[in-house]
């Protein structure tokens, strides 16, 4: 299904310094958006797939992914794949733990995410104080993927990155 | 080239098209900033969707692009239900109509999943967690507006009385989508209704909507034939591309 664990230290030393522009901290590795790498000699295709279907972060990467390669002698062709499916699963945990140091809470099992933004129950920390005592002021937020929470003791807005599997 | 698979595209494209237009247009507009921000997230879900259909679409015609496809057709040739292009009157009829259709989005994506069509199948599968999140936003706004203030139910029940009579559209098949159901590829239209049926109706319940009892609207979307209200979509959306022909951005 997702296979990149071939791919060479160079390479993986490209991929690492693309970024998502809408999560700037987090690379296109952590957030697991790369599906197949393929490389013969100085040529690599590159299949990635959206977060969520208008994600428009997808064409900026897209051309962020060439521009590096292109920079280290490779010539890349990038393709979009919808099948299987991203989910939030395949967010390292490197780069959960990353998105909560950024100031996006990250995102919690189906069930969770579901009482969360529905407003039953308080189940998303406040990623400022780390209070439990928050609350679902959207559920779509500054992107497709995130939702809008406030933290009713430090009273400061946060986003959430909502579930998707 | 599979002539039917490429209307049949059409037909799920253009209903995304066209929402994520009227969607769109509340940009900025929105009755808070909140609701501004879901609808427009709703919109650009709605055009991601609506570019892997016409992506593939392009290619099982084997001419034209995703943008040749939505910004130069004629309105005759757009298969868009009729519901879609109802105008925003108010936050009533916006919540309304997305309500209406999103009652028969999700299940039509879950049906779809499991499309012959191993693209179909890729893209309802990415768009069936969206419809899910839209279809709370709006049963939610519709229990909200319903079982509110005098104000706000007298405002959904009329932008009820206008919409509901368009939704039998969604559900009346054409030839094109009864080829498609036959081949194992399209959707069943007649199972989809039941869902719809079953969600909705808690939902007009919970709003206390009345169900009007005018008759169904002479609904021909599918066909190409539209309301008023199309022209002036196009007239917006296709602008730039009919100016300045294939300007890019």
């Amino acid at each position: 299904m997702i296979n990149i664990s071939n791919i060479s230290p160079e390479i993986e030393d490209i991929l690492q310094t693309v970024y998502d522009p809408e999560i700037p901290v987090l690379t296109v590795l952590d957030m697991g958006i790369m599906r197949r790498v393929e490389q013969e000699g100085k040529k690599v295709t590159l299949n990635i797939s959206p977060t969520y279907s208008g994600c428009p972060a997808m064409d900026m990467i897209a051309d962020d992914l060439k521009k590096a390669f292109s920079e280290k002698g490779f010539e890349a062709e990038v393709k979009l794949v919808l099948s299987p499916a991203w989910t939030t699963d395949q967010i390292s945990e490197e780069g959960k733990r990353k998105m909560r140091e950024y100031g996006i809470a990250s995102p919690l099992d189906p069930t969770a995410d579901k009482d969360a933004l529905r407003g039953e129950s308080k189940k998303v920390k406040c990623t400022q104080c780390g209070s439990m005592n928050t609350l679902v002021v959207s559920q779509f937020g500054s992107t497709a993927c995130k939702a809008l929470f406030k933290c009713k003791d430090c009273l400061e807005p946060f986003d959430y990155f909502k579930c998707l599997r | 080239m599979n002539n039917s698979l490429y209307i049949y595209l059409l037909l799920l494209g253009d209903n995304s098209l066209i929402l994520g237009h009227r969607l769109s247009e509340l940009c900025g507009h929105g009755p808070n900033l909140e609701t501004d921000i879901a609808l427009t997230n709703h919109s650009l879900d709605l055009y991601g969707q609506v570019r892997s259909y016409y992506q593939y679409a392009a290619e099982v015609k084997g001419e034209g692009t995703e943008d040749s496809i939505a910004f130069l057709r004629n309105e005759r040739q757009y298969y868009n239900v009729l519901l879609i292009e109802q105008p925003n009157s108010d936050f009533a009829h916006v919540i309304c109509r997305q309500f209406l259709w999103d009652a028969y989005h999700l299940p039509l994506m879950r049906s779809l999943m499991k499309s012959k069509d191993d693209q179909i199948s890729a893209i309802a599968t990415k768009s069936e967690k969206e419809a899910s999140y839209h279809l709370r936003f709006s049963s939610e706004w519709m229990r909200r507006l319903g079982d509110g203030t005098e104000e706000s139910h007298a405002k959904l029940q009329a932008a009820f009385d206008h919409l509901y009579p368009y939704s039998f559209e969604l559900f009346k098949e054409t030839e094109i989508e009864k080829e498609m159901k036959e081949n194992g590829i399209g959707a069943n239209l007649s199972l989809i209704q039941t869902e719809w049926k079953k969600t909705t109706e808690s939902v007009f319940e919970e709003a206390n909507l009345k169900l009007p009892d005018t008759p169904p609207a002479l609904t021909k979307g599918k066909q190409g034939i539209h309301t008023e209200a199309m022209g002036f979509i196009l007239a917006e959306l296709q602008y730039m591309q009919r100016a300045y022909p294939t300007m890019e951005w």
